[in-house]
């Protein structure tokens, strides 16, 4: 009832892991793997070794969660290992890359062996990285052919929402081959210790993410899926089945799922069993729900 | 949760290397739970609560040093308590303790005494003055000491004083990953509760970064159950900073 083609790849659901949870180690994403999720995206990965930030590394705030990482990975050349063992878990497993250039991302691309790519230029807290690049329009539009043209399975472009306008970005993305882009990473934010004055992420300042993004990831994804040719896929602060309808009655053909899984490692379950009532009950189909908010 | 600013009311000298950090704030843990001690503009690591207000360090790198460089009046922010602690069974149970992993088995000794289950701990350490809690172990049960240079109890290791395991309801265990490893292979899995220690990033069971195979550290232990452990790459690798593989 829930199954569904996305970019070529057949998905028993369309609730994914996002990336950056829960997706360093093999034995964690099969994990997620065996309790429903319809795909795994791993946590990015880089050229080097890379030991992240200095902690406080993620913190609850009163309206969500604040993490600035640091793209901490074991680097490609020792992940493969890791993606192997996700694949015993017998959903496909999407490899999210970042790099400084084109160069780095077709050299990890090349390497890695994956259902398919996620290309992160959207990490907003990393310097070189992520966003840094994402926000450039060329820069994004390069990497993104250089990728497609190494691999062939499926490239998407994860975009930041920390720019003016997030379509020029994802119409590059578009241009440069994507098979999909996936909204949004986190939105730039930060918190300071009251007591001390201090920030408290050992950063300085991270990306927020939880429910309290869902409206603004929303209205990414509804003006993506009137700009693009290609699929959305929607992340940023889903909780439950009615925050995945919503994603994709905005336009996402699937959506990915972070920072509500550590309230609950068995959410992947709860939300498609509470999406099969809803459909049922509304006698619709995933197909008839997909971009509904532009139709009415 | 932000974390909490915590007060320090009193710094007591274990031994030589390990100190215990007592705070104006309680944090009513169970025993085995942790807490992540935030030094502002250092770091934030994970700390095993030795009392309901307090955390007992032992100087090892530079966050643990400069942890333990703290006076009274000093503060540091504080996460928790955060995980699952240890699950008490009745009957007569058994603690192992290597350095400074006496510190959540003390309060779990405590509780035990204090519900009138049987307490017996071996505990061990590198040598004499850095045993740490011996007092709270006897005030709680009878105690056998290892040291690895002989000067109090046994030479040697604390597995050797492992005897007659069987007899135990349970077994509690925590101290350095080797010991716990071989400790895991004498002991009836299903019978026995280990405290494990990981890089901890977000403590919140969303990064990832602590996963022992699919296990969260920070989130589902830090204690687990020994026949979970069993099946996983508990005493055969972690994982650093970085996620990389490396051999414990």
């Amino acid at each position: 009832m829930l199954s569904l083609n996305l970019t070529g790849i057949q998905l028993t659901n369309p609730l994914m892991l996002a990336a950056g949870i829960m997706g360093t180690t093999g034995g964690s994403m099969k994990r997620i793997a065996l309790a429903g999720a319809g795909a795994l995206v791993t946590k990015s990965i880089g050229l080097e070794p890379k030991s992240g930030h200095s902690n406080p590394s993620m913190v609850e705030v009163d309206c969500g969660y604040l993490n600035a990482m640091g793209l901490p990975n074991p680097s490609y050349k020792n992940f493969q290992q890791e993606i192997d063992t996700a694949k015993e878990g017998g959903i496909p497993v999407i490899a999210s890359i970042f790099g400084g250039c084109a160069l780095d991302f077709s050299e990890i691309a090349g390497t890695i062996h994956a259902d398919a790519f996620e290309l992160n230029v959207s990490c907003p807290h990393a310097h070189g990285y992520g966003a840094e690049i994402g926000t450039d329009p060329a820069l994004v539009e390069d990497i993104t052919r250089a990728v497609k043209k190494t691999v062939n399975v499926p490239v998407w472009v994860k975009l930041t929402p920390n720019v003016t306008n997030i379509k020029s970005i994802a119409l590059a993305a578009q241009s440069g081959g994507a098979d999909a882009v996936v909204a949004i990473n986190t939105v730039r934010a930060m918190a300071i210790d009251i007591e001390s004055g201090y920030p408290i992420l050992g950063n300085k300042f991270g990306g927020l993410s939880g429910r309290t993004i869902k409206p603004v990831a929303v209205k990414c994804v509804y003006d993506l899926y009137e700009a693009l040719d290609i699929p959305v896929i929607g992340v940023g602060g889903i909780s439950d089945w009615k925050d995945a309808v919503e994603f994709i009655m905005a336009g996402a053909q699937a959506v990915e799922i972070g920072s509500a899984i550590g309230n609950n490692i068995n959410i992947f379950n709860v939300i498609s069993s509470g999406m099969e009532v809803f459909l049922k009950q509304k006698e619709w189909t995933l197909k008839d729900i997909y971009g509904m908010a532009h139709q009415v | 949760m932000k974390p909490v600013n915590a007060i320090i009311t009193e710094v007591v000298e274990e031994t030589p290397t390990i100190r215990t950090l007592f705070f104006e704030t309680s944090f009513d843990p169970q025993p085995g739970q942790f807490v992540m001690a935030w030094i502002r503009g250092v770091d934030e690591i994970p700390m095993a609560l030795s009392y309901d207000n307090a955390i007992t360090v032992q100087k090892v790198g530079p966050t643990t040093s400069t942890l333990f460089e703290l006076c009274e009046g000093d503060s540091i922010g504080i996460r928790g308590p955060l995980g699952q602690g240890f699950l008490l069974k009745p009957g007569h149970i058994l603690l192992i303790a290597g350095g400074v992993g006496a510190a959540p088995l003390a309060p779990l000794a405590e509780k035990a005494s204090s519900e009138g289950i049987k307490v017996t701990t071996l505990l061990g350490a590198k040598t004499k003055k850095e045993l740490v809690f011996r007092q709270r172990f006897e005030k709680a049960g009878a105690v056998l000491v290892a040291t690895d240079d002989g000067s109090e109890g046994i030479h040697g290791y604390v597995t050797q004083l492992i005897d007659n395991n069987e007899s135990y309801s349970q077994t509690y265990c925590c101290g350095p990953e080797i010991m716990m490893k071989k400790i895991l292979d004498k002991v009836s899995p299903s019978k026995s509760q280990f405290s494990l220690h990981r890089y901890i990033k977000c403590g919140l069971g969303i990064c990832g970064a602590c996963c022992v195979d699919g296990l969260r550290v920070c989130m589902d232990g830090p204690v687990f159950s020994g026949d979970i452990l069993k099946k996983s790459e508990f005493g055969i690798y972690r994982r650093n900073e970085c996620g990389e593989r490396v051999r414990v």
